[in-house]
């Protein structure tokens, strides 16, 4: 499925847009894990929690569930949430 | 002498700075990882080539970079410190690795960091990849003791301070902002309280090891038995075998107090050490007291202090020393540098005599350290 890259972790993947592939959201993490090492840890912390300033948006959708189901179709897009100076 | 190279860690990124050998005229290299919080770059000094950098950006969770070359190049660590995933999803988080020190000369390869919440972590591949120590991490109380970012101090209380006692590679001392200083000769599996002489803050019980708030500790290399730290509530030192510190700062003018974050000790000369103090008083405004800076030194293991300022503005100064953030070289007539908060670089070629500005508007300095070629 595409994922959209928020330019901070476009030293990861070099890219805006990948392919990557997971039946869930947590899957598609460990895909893009493996792809581009060290990017899945800057986005989740070791408890699975999604770090503060992050955000998942699956289709147009906001989700905070790793758990949530995805297709190839789907889009999912990781943003960075600004804040602070 | 061998030329110096200061190792800057800052709010938005890391730079070097290459001196001569007179260290008059600085170079400046960066800024490295722009944008990045850097808490602390060390070299390690088994090597003389091997870097490693603490760091995380507003968004991104936090890692760490090693270099082989000095810093020249840089590659992010395959497993950067990290807690247990516990089953209930519920355990410790590391927000960022705060303090690196390199191992013994004895174990190539070991490096020790620690973060916040209050984590002691250990790397034996050149810090490539990181486990918790568990001896200190899971001891009896420890989740409780580690703090969460509503706990401790406002940014996360801090695990720092990490010695290896040059002699014995299984003796360790360490530090925490929110849980006092801890020492272990096992290599880190068991560890036991150091606090005794040390005060808190008035009105609570000094018996409680959660009210001890070290700022920083360092051990003189000259006499790997003499410890100095800038405590919260004062200047201490301590000479093993005694478990008590003395609180040597009530020697320190009583205008200026004996609060602050850094403590520095000369590398040859046990009895000599250094400590930038700050405004601890009321709400604690943490500059300069008065508005003016001051360093201040000793020369008899802290019975009496000198101040040293010549150099700095006389006054509305308000920026202030971080406790990573002031350091010496190893020269014969050692050099001592600091960083402030406003982003700027002192340096005193004369042992705290005289003081230059090398380097100013950087970003807000969290660490400095010295190296030699």
């Amino acid at each position: 499925m595409r994922v959209m890259m928020p330019s901070a972790l476009r030293s990861y993947t070099g890219a805006g847009e990948v392919e990557a592939e997971g039946d869930t959201l947590a899957a598609l993490l460990d895909d893009l894990d493996r792809r581009y090492p060290g990017i899945r840890f800057r986005v989740v912390d070791e408890q699975d929690r999604i770090r503060r300033h992050i955000r998942f948006f699956i289709n147009g959708e906001q989700s905070f569930d790793l758990g949530l189901k995805l297709g190839p179709d789907d889009e999912v897009y990781i943003v960075q949430a600004l804040s602070g100076g | 002498m061998s030329e110096v190279t200061l190792l800057i860690a800052t709010r938005k990124g890391a730079w070097l700075l290459h001196g001569d050998k007179q260290r008059r005229s600085w170079r400046v290299d960066g800024p490295h990882f722009l944008g990045h919080e850097i808490n602390h770059v060390m070299l390690d000094p088994r090597d003389g080539r091997t870097m490693v950098a603490a760091g995380k950006t507003g968004h991104l969770g936090p890692t760490l970079f090693r270099s082989d070359d000095r810093g020249a190049t840089w590659k992010e660590a395959a497993r950067p410190p990290a807690f247990p995933k516990t089953e209930d999803g519920e355990g410790p988080s590391v927000d960022h690795t705060f303090w690196l020190t390199p191992g013994h000369a004895d174990e190539p390869g070991i490096w020790y960091a620690g973060t916040s919440p209050q984590g002691l972590f250990r790397s034996e591949d050149g810090g490539d990849s990181w486990s918790p120590v568990s001896g200190f991490n899971d001891r009896q109380g420890a989740k409780k003791a580690a703090g969460g970012a509503q706990e401790g101090t406002p940014d996360g209380p801090k695990l720092h301070s990490i010695i290896v006692d040059p002699r014995d590679k299984k003796h360790l001392y360490l530090g925490m902002s929110g849980g006092g200083v801890h020492e272990s000769t096992d290599r880190g599996a068991t560890w036991k309280p150091l606090i005794q002489g040390l005060e808190v803050v008035a009105g609570f019980d000094a018996a409680n090891i959660a009210f001890h708030d070290p700022h920083c500790i360092r051990l003189c290399p000259s006499n790997p038995d003499r410890l100095y730290q800038q405590n919260h509530c004062g200047i201490y030192r301590l000479d093993r075998p005694s478990d008590t510190w003395k609180r040597v700062g009530k020697a320190m003018p009583s205008e200026v107090g004996d609060i602050g974050f850094p403590m520095v000790v000369h590398p040859r000369d046990a009895d000599r050490a250094w400590v930038f103090p700050m405004d601890g008083t009321d709400v604690w405004p943490r500059t300069c007291p008065g508005g003016t800076p001051s360093v201040y030194s000793t020369r008899d293991g802290g019975e009496s202090w000198e101040r040293q300022s010549s150099g700095f503005p006389a006054g509305q100064v308000w920026w202030t020393v971080k406790r990573q953030a002031m350091t010496a070289d190893r020269a014969d007539k050692i050099g001592l540098y600091f960083g402030t908060t406003s982003g700027e670089i002192w340096a005193s070629a004369d042992e705290g005599g005289s003081w230059n500005c090398i380097a100013s508007h950087l970003p807000e300095i969290y660490a400095v350290e010295a190296v030699t070629a």
